[in-house]
C-alpha cells in the first residue's frame, strides 16, 4: 500500500512539473533586445550570395546569425512564398521576387513591410522603384539585379565549324536581329550537323522580353492570344528551333548535363546567367560571352528583395535587405554570379566597368552588360497574369521542342491554357 | 398486514447512496470514455477537415484573399469540364495499376521465398526493407536524373544493347512506366513484409496435407497460400490502393517544374489539385477536385474489396455451402 501511494505521489509531483515548465512559455532568444537574432534569406537560382558576403555581414553585426535558403528556380520560388503568404506564417526575414511575378505580388503589397527611406532615394533606377512602390506609396521593395542580355557561345565549337572564336569577331557575324542569329546558326549547323542553341523556351524568352505589351494590357485586358507579335515570336522560335535546338528543356537534369558537354554552341544570357554556367560546367575552358544580342537589346529578369510583415525580425530584416541591395554588396555579387546591379552608382564604379571573368576567357563582362543594357529600348509591361501565361507558353514550346508536338495543335492548347486561366 | 407493509417499507426505505449511482454510471460510460480519445482526434483531424473541405469547395475561395461568395456547385461543374481534369484521372489510373499490380505479385513471390527456410532469414526480412527507408524524394531525384532522355543511365544502358532512346519525359507510357518505377521500388519490400507475416500465421498442418496428397509447391501456393492470405492482401490492397491514388511526391519532382510533364503526360490528380490551389491560387476548385478524389477512393476501395474476396477463395466457400444446402434439402 505505502509503496504504490509513493509511486502515485512521485508521479502526480512529476506531472505537474511537466506542466509547468509546458506553461512557463516562450520568453526565449529571439526578440530580445540584446540578445541574437537569427535572420532566414530566401533567394532562388544564383543571386550571387555567397557565405563570404553573408559572413561579412555577420561580422560587421554581432548577434546576428543569417541562414540562406535557396530555392532551385523561380516556380518554386514563387510557389512557396504564396503558400505561405497565405497561410499567414513560414516565410523567410527576406524573400526575394522575380520580375516575372512580382506584379502578382504586388496585389498583396499589404503584407509586406514598408521599406520607404529616403536615405536610400535615387540607389536604383527609376523604372525599378515605381514598379515596387503600391497605390498607397510605400516602397515594399528593393531592386537587387537587372538582366541584361548577351550571347554566350562555345568558342570551342565555333572553331570546329570555322566560325570566328574572337569576341568582336562574333559580335559582328551575330549584329542584327533574329533572322541574322537564325542564319549563322544554319551554317553552324549545316557545318557541324550539331544544335546551335539549347532549347526554344530560352529562344522565345529574348523574343517576348522585346515586346512590349505582350500579354495584357495596361487596363487589364489579357490580349495574349490574339497578339500578333506573340504569334509571331512563336512561329519564329518554332520554325528556328526545328533545326537549331537541342531540344533541352531549360533548367532540366538534362540541360544542365547539356551546359558542361557541348550539346549547344549558342545561349541567351543575362548577366545572372554567367553564374549558372560557370557553376554547373567547372571543368569546361570554352565558355566566352560576345557583345551582342539579335534585336539589339533585351532584359530577362531582374528581382527584387522582399521584407513580409509576418516575419519576426522586421526591423533587423530591413537592415539586412538595405545592405544587400547597396552598391557595394551589388557589385560583389556581380563579381562572384554575374548578376548586374540595378543601382545606379554602379554604372560609375571602376570595379564594374572594369570588371572581367576569368571563366569566360577573361571577357569584359562589365563593358558588355553596362552596353547590353544601354542598348535595351522596350521594357515590357508585366502584369498580374504574365507569369501563369508565360508559363503556359513554356509548356507549349516545350510540347514542340522536346517532345515532337505538332506547332499547330500545340499552340491551340496553349490559347485553350489561357482561357482557362480567366 | 404488518408482513406486507413492512416489506413495502423495505422497498421504499432502500434509498440509492450517491455512490452507487456513480459505480453504476462508471458501468455504463467508461467504456465510451476509453474509446473516445479516438474518436476524438479523428474529428478533429479527420472529420473536421474533410467536412471543412466540403464547405470550401462550395465557395469561391482564393488562397490569399480568403472566402468569397457561395456558388454552389459551381465548382464542381468547371473541374468536371475541364479536359486536364480527366487526363489527371487517366494519368492517376494508368500509374495505380502500373505500380499495384506488379508490386502485389512481385511482394508476394518475394513474401514466399522468405517464407522458405532460409540461412540468415533475418538479414533478409530486413533487406528487403531497405528500400523504404530511403527518402521518398532522394528516391525520385535519382531516379529521374537516371531516367533522363538524353543523357540518364538507363537510355545508356539500353543505347548499348542496341534500342532507341525511350522518351522518359517526354512520352506518356514511359514516363508512368518509370513513375511506377520508383514506387515499386520504395513498397515491394515493405508488402512483401506485410504478406510474410499473414503467410506464417498459416498452419503448416495445410502444407503437410497437400504434400501428402501429392501437391506441388506451386499448387500448394496457389491453393493454399493465397486463399488463406484472403486478410492481408484484402488490407495490402485496399491501403495501396489508397496510396496510389493520391500519389504525389513521385510526379511532382519527375522534372524540374513539377506540374506534371508539358502536355500533362504525368500530372495527376493530386497535382492537378496542387496546381489549383497553389498555382492559381484558386481554394475552391482545388477542394472541389479534393472531394471528388475521395469519393473516387472510396468507389475504387470497395470494388477492390469485392474483387478481393472473390479472388482469395471466399468463391469456394460459397460453392460448397450451396452443395452442402442441396443435399440436406435432398
Amino acid at each position: 500500500m505505502r509503496t504504490s501511494r509513493t509511486i502515485a505521489a512521485v508521479a502526480g509531483v512529476a506531472s505537474l512539473a511537466l506542466v509547468a515548465t509546458g506553461c512557463a512559455g516562450g520568453s526565449g532568444d529571439s526578440g530580445s533586445a540584446d540578445g541574437d537574432v537569427t535572420l532566414t534569406v530566401a533567394t532562388f537560382n544564383e543571386f550571387g550570395y555567397t557565405d563570404e558576403l553573408l559572413q561579412k555581414y555577420m561580422d560587421e553585426n554581432p548577434g546576428v546569425t543569417i541562414t540562406h535558403n535557396r530555392a532551385a528556380t523561380s516556380n518554386d520560388a514563387r510557389d512557396n512564398f504564396f503558400t505561405k503568404l497565405g497561410a499567414g506564417s513560414g516565410l523567410s526575414d527576406v524573400e526575394a521576387v522575380e520580375v516575372d511575378w512580382f506584379a502578382e505580388m504586388m496585389q498583396y503589397s499589404d503584407r509586406l513591410a514598408d521599406l520607404s527611406d529616403p536615405e536610400l532615394d535615387g540607389r536604383w533606377v527609376d523604372f525599378k522603384t515605381a514598379a515596387a512602390t503600391d497605390a498607397d506609396g510605400r516602397l515594399v521593395a528593393y531592386g537587387t539585379d537587372i538582366g541584361p542580355e548577351a550571347v554566350c557561345y562555345r568558342s570551342d565549337l565555333f572553331a570546329e565549324a570555322g566560325l570566328p572564336t574572337d569576341r568582336a569577331e562574333v559580335a559582328a557575324l551575330l549584329e542584327g536581329d533574329w533572322d541574322t542569329y537564325f542564319d549563322a546558326g544554319r551554317d553552324y549547323t549545316e557545318a557541324t550537323g550539331k544544335p546551335w542553341f539549347d532549347s526554344a523556351g530560352a529562344t522565345y524568352q529574348g523574343l517576348v522580353n522585346q515586346i512590349e505589351y505582350a500579354y495584357e494590357e495596361e487596363d487589364g485586358t489579357i490580349i495574349a492570344t490574339e497578339n500578333p507579335d506573340v504569334e509571331a515570336a512563336y512561329e519564329a522560335t518554332v520554325e528556328a528551333s526545328a533545326d537549331l535546338s537541342a531540344g533541352l528543356g531549360q533548367w532540366s537534369d538534362d540541360w544542365l548535363a547539356g551546359l558542361a558537354n557541348g550539346a549547344f554552341a549558342t545561349m541567351l544570357c543575362p548577366g545572372w546567367m554567367l553564374g549558372v554556367i560557370s557553376g554547373n560546367a567547372p571543368e569546361v575552358d570554352g565558355w566566352d560571352v560576345a557583345n551582342v544580342f539579335p534585336g539589339g537589346g533585351g532584359n530577362w529578369g531582374g528581382s527584387y528583395l522582399t521584407v513580409p510583415a509576418q516575419g519576426e525580425n522586421v526591423e533587423e530584416a530591413t537592415k539586412l535587405a538595405a545592405w544587400l541591395t547597396a552598391p557595394e554588396q551589388q557589385l560583389a555579387a556581380f563579381e562572384s554570379a554575374g548578376t548586374f546591379p540595378s543601382q545606379t552608382e554602379t554604372y560609375t564604379d571602376e570595379v564594374l566597368t572594369g570588371a572581367t571573368d576569368e571563366y569566360f576567357n577573361d571577357a569584359p563582362i562589365g563593358e558588355i552588360f553596362i552596353e547590353r543594357s544601354e542598348a535595351i529600348e522596350v521594357s515590357p509591361y508585366k502584369s498580374v497574369k504574365y507569369f501563369p501565361i508565360n508559363d503556359a507558353m513554356q509548356r507549349a514550346l516545350t510540347r514542340v521542342d522536346v517532345e515532337g508536338q505538332d506547332p499547330e495543335t500545340s499552340w491551340n492548347q496553349w490559347v485553350s491554357d489561357v482561357e482557362a486561366l480567366g | 398486514m404488518t408482513a406486507t407493509v413492512a416489506a413495502a417499507d423495505a422497498r421504499s426505505i432502500r434509498r440509492i447512496a450517491f455512490s452507487q449511482r456513480v459505480s453504476h454510471w462508471d458501468f455504463k460510460l467508461s467504456p465510451y470514455l476509453y474509446i473516445s480519445p479516438f474518436f476524438i482526434i479523428f474529428g478533429v483531424v479527420g472529420l473536421f477537415p474533410l467536412l471543412y473541405t466540403a464547405w470550401v469547395s462550395v465557395h469561391e475561395w482564393h488562397l490569399i484573399g480568403g472566402q468569397g461568395d457561395f456558388v454552389g456547385l459551381d465548382n464542381f461543374a468547371f473541374v468536371l469540364g475541364q479536359s486536364q481534369f480527366w487526363i489527371a484521372l487517366r494519368n492517376t489510373f494508368s500509374i495505380f495499376l502500373f505500380s499495384a499490380v506488379p508490386q502485389v505479385v512481385v511482394a508476394l513471390v518475394i513474401a514466399a521465398v522468405l517464407d522458405q527456410n532460409l540461412r540468415g532469414k533475418t538479414f533478409w526480412r530486413m533487406g528487403v526493407l531497405l528500400p523504404y527507408i530511403v527518402a521518398p524524394v532522394a528516391v525520385v531525384l535519382i531516379f529521374s536524373n537516371m531516367f533522363g532522355d538524353q543523357y540518364g543511365l538507363v537510355n545508356n544502358a539500353l543505347g548499348s544493347i542496341g534500342i532507341d532512346p525511350i522518351g522518359w519525359h517526354s512520352d506518356v507510357i514511359p514516363s508512368h512506366l518509370a513513375i511506377a518505377t520508383m514506387v515499386n521500388f520504395r513498397w515491394t519490400g515493405y508488402t512483401a513484409l506485410i504478406l510474410l507475416a499473414g503467410m506464417q500465421a498459416i498452419p503448416r498442418d495445410y502444407y503437410e496435407a497437400a504434400t501428402i496428397d501429392g501437391a506441388g509447391k506451386v499448387r500448394q501456393f496457389f491453393s493454399i497460400t493465397v486463399p488463406q492470405l484472403r486478410p492481408t492482401l484484402i488490407f495490402v490492397i485496399v491501403t495501396s490502393t489508397i496510396g496510389g491514388l493520391q500519389i504525389f511526391d513521385e510526379p511532382r519532382l519527375y522534372d524540374q517544374f513539377g506540374q506534371g510533364g508539358a502536355d500533362n503526360q504525368w500530372m495527376t490528380i493530386t497535382i492537378y489539385l496542387y496546381n489549383l490551389g497553389w498555382g492559381q491560387l484558386d481554394f475552391g476548385r482545388a477542394a472541389a477536385v479534393a472531394w471528388l478524389l475521395f469519393l473516387i477512393i472510396v468507389l475504387i476501395g470497395l470494388i477492390n474489396l469485392a474483387i478481393t474476396r472473390r479472388i482469395a477463395g471466399s468463391g469456394d466457400a460459397a460453392k460448397v455451402s450451396r452443395r452442402a444446402r442441396k443435399e440436406v434439402t435432398k
